[in-house]
């Protein structure tokens, strides 16, 4: 019974298995096809409760085998979930104050967690992008954005990453996260991008 | 000069009454966001000073886009009092004055130019010196020459008669041909070299473009689809510098003009190089470089493409954005060591770092972007002024900066080769676009009416590319 109706609730692949445990099981019924006596009577209920068992096992083969691809593919989106939560570690941005280039005490945990992941990975090369709001000047932000993006790579080198592990590039304000003349688009683009430059499949979690 | 004193009529009397209840400004800069277009009458920034000129009217000569470009050079160039006629029908004025004299455009108006004493004899002059006027111009063709005449009012006679084979309206030298005819013009009167002949590069959506002084003909000139910023000119107009984002790294380049060609300045390793300068004899670029150690300034020699040189060591300070004197002997810049970017100066060997512009420490902004006018006089540069950027100029000699704009975001002063007007980059309109001012009477004019135009670059007085007889 219940194995019956989980036939009918469980996906296409328990399904097939199913279909093959059936197939499997009429092949054995086959040749019992002319009963003539009691003892052949006998010998056929006795073979339907074989059959009945042999169906009900084969069920639960497929049952298991439904659930150990599950577990499979499961493990699979965890580990990819994993890796996705590790890469946007490695990316996330960090933010500046107004023509700093300071790394804001808020944003050290941020650098932190990169600095872990940097140490986990050792193949692991990034790039960090110095970036800057359109209130400044337009060829200083070079420099800013330049000091912005060295400070986050001393910060890293200074927890113990090796320097040619991160290269570090500025754009100053050439390329804003977000279009707006006001404090609320400034802050956003006053920042750090983080790539990722190599080594960055199969990342290990710290 | 010559015309102080003598302006004399109306026009200049009323505006001495109307002016006396107010203190003479003179030099100080008047910014408003009053946009200022075309010609005007009347409106006397310096009474007294300017002289006065007129462009005798003539119709049907054949040279209306000549004549309209031309009023608009000397109009453009500040240092006349340009009269307009009443209604532009010079015949109807002449013949209702009471001046005895035939109409100057009755005469010749069909009749190819004799030369300049046969056209003087029959110009009113007393009745142009009545309206103001010092200069008269006038504009006829002759075949396929254009006549340029001269006429010194107030000494009754031809200053210059020029002559010149313009090429048909249109074609690509006509404009900066006609713009010669004006600078011409303007040195015969004032014996002052003239930038009707210029134009300014600047950088929009990532490219460099160029644009006549007067605001037509702009036309892209960067060559690539990549980011390009920070355009430059050589001291022959020739050739501009640039730099161009290349997989986040700044490369610098050279680019010539006439044929679109360009060249990779040579430098090494993977740095960010940006804010070129040519030296004056423009065998040298100095250029900011910006690396783990912080930006600083080197210089590299174009000719050979060798012998990379490094002028300073900032390590916790930034040094960037260099503009030679016109001397070649010292090199203006920005250094961020004082806390805030401030206006420095050094020997262009890179000795003698000093402060150039005076700041008020922990008052005053950040300044940025210094140029170095060509007569050597001042650096223009910009400062932030209450969280707003504001255009000053520094006086080399007394070390004195002066704030030039007030009205809106001012940003990225240019000189022009006259060293007494600047294009820079202003947002009074609503989104930023250039602007020109004049320091000396403080107009204000728009030289483009697009959004998103930054960081010009005003042309030295640029090669002939045509020929003119004066």
């Amino acid at each position: 019974m219940k194995p019956v109706s989980l036939l009918f609730v469980i996906g296409l692949g328990a399904a097939v298995v199913a279909a093959g445990c059936g197939k499997k099981n009429t092949e054995q019924v086959a040749p019992m096809a002319n009963p003539d006596s009691a003892a052949a009577a006998e010998r056929a209920r006795q073979d339907s409760i074989d059959a009945a068992r042999a169906a009900a096992d084969c069920a639960a083969q497929a049952e298991a085998e439904r659930v150990a691809s599950q577990r499979a593919s499961d493990s699979a989106a965890a580990a990819a979930r994993a890796a996705e939560g590790i890469r946007n570690t490695v990316t996330a941005m960090i933010h500046f104050d107004y023509d700093k280039s300071n790394v804001r005490s808020e944003d050290a945990g941020i650098l932190d967690q990169k600095v872990a992941i940097l140490q986990a990975n050792p193949e692991l090369r990034i790039r960090v992008g110095g970036h800057c709001d359109e209130r400044g000047s337009d060829e200083y932000n070079l420099a800013l954005g330049n000091r912005r993006a060295q400070a986050a790579k001393q910060y890293l080198v200074s927890h113990g990453i090796d320097a040619s592990r991160i290269e570090t590039q500025s754009w100053g304000e050439e390329r804003p996260a977000v279009d707006g003349h006001d404090e609320g688009a400034w802050s956003q683009n006053r920042r750090d991008e983080f790539e990722i430059i190599g080594g960055g499949d199969n990342l290990r979690q710290p | 000069m010559m015309a102080v004193g003598r302006t004399g009529g109306l026009a200049v009397g009323i505006a001495a009454v109307l002016l006396t209840a107010v203190p003479p400004i003179r030099l100080a800069a008047q910014d408003t966001s009053f946009i200022d277009r075309g010609v005007r009458v009347g409106i006397i920034y310096r009474p007294g000073v300017r002289p006065g000129f007129v462009l005798l009217p003539r119709q049907g000569s054949g040279l209306d886009s000549v004549r309209a470009i031309v009023a608009r050079d000397l109009d453009y160039s500040d240092r006349f009092e340009v009269i307009t006629l009443p209604g532009g029908d010079s015949i109807r004025l002449a013949t209702s004055g009471s001046a005895p004299l035939p109409p100057p455009p009755a005469r010749g108006q069909a009749r190819p130019a004799t030369g300049g004493g046969a056209q003087a004899a029959g110009l009113n002059y007393p009745l142009y010196q009545a309206l103001g006027a010092d200069f008269a111009l006038d504009l006829t063709l002759t075949g396929d020459t254009t006549v340029v005449t001269l006429h010194d009012v107030a000494a009754g006679g031809v200053r210059r008669t020029i002559r010149a084979r313009l090429s048909v309206p249109g074609s690509p030298d006509f404009r900066q041909a006609v713009h010669r005819v004006a600078d011409q013009v303007l040195q015969a009167a004032l014996g002052t070299p003239g930038i009707a002949a210029t134009r300014v590069l600047f950088v929009k959506d990532g490219k460099v473009y160029q644009i006549d002084q007067d605001g037509a003909e702009q036309k892209l000139v960067s060559a690539s689809d990549r980011q390009a910023m920070s355009p430059a000119w050589a001291s022959d107009g020739r050739r501009f510098a640039y730099m161009e984002f290349q997989a986040g790294r700044g490369q610098l380049f050279v680019q010539e003009m006439a044929s679109g060609k360009r060249t990779a300045v040579a430098t090494t390793g993977k740095a960010l190089d940006f804010t070129p300068a040519f030296s004056p004899d423009a065998q040298t670029l100095a250029f900011s470089r910006a690396t783990e150690e912080g930006t600083d300034l080197y210089t590299i020699n174009l000719k050979d493409n060798c012998c990379l040189r490094r002028l300073t060591v900032g390590r916790f300070s930034d040094n960037l954005s260099p503009t030679f004197s016109p001397d070649g002997q010292r090199i203006a810049f920005v250094s961020t060591r004082p806390g805030l970017p401030q206006i420095y100066v050094m020997a262009a060997d890179g000795t003698d770092q000093q402060l150039f512009a005076p700041f008020d420490y922990g008052v005053t902004g950040s300044s940025n972007a210094p140029e170095w006018s060509p007569d050597g006089q001042s650096v223009a540069f910009h400062r932030d002024v209450a969280g707003t950027l504001q255009v000053f100029v520094l006086d080399v000699r007394t070390r004195t900066v002066r704030q030039l704009t007030s009205v809106g975001r001012n940003e990225d002063p240019t000189w022009a080769p006259d060293s007494r007007h600047l294009a820079f980059v202003s947002d009074r309109s609503g989104y930023r676009q250039l602007w020109i001012i004049d320091l000396d009477t403080g107009r204000i004019r728009p030289l483009l009416q697009q959004s998103g135009a930054r960081l010009p670059a005003w042309s030295p007085r640029l090669p002939e590319a045509t020929s003119s007889t004066p």
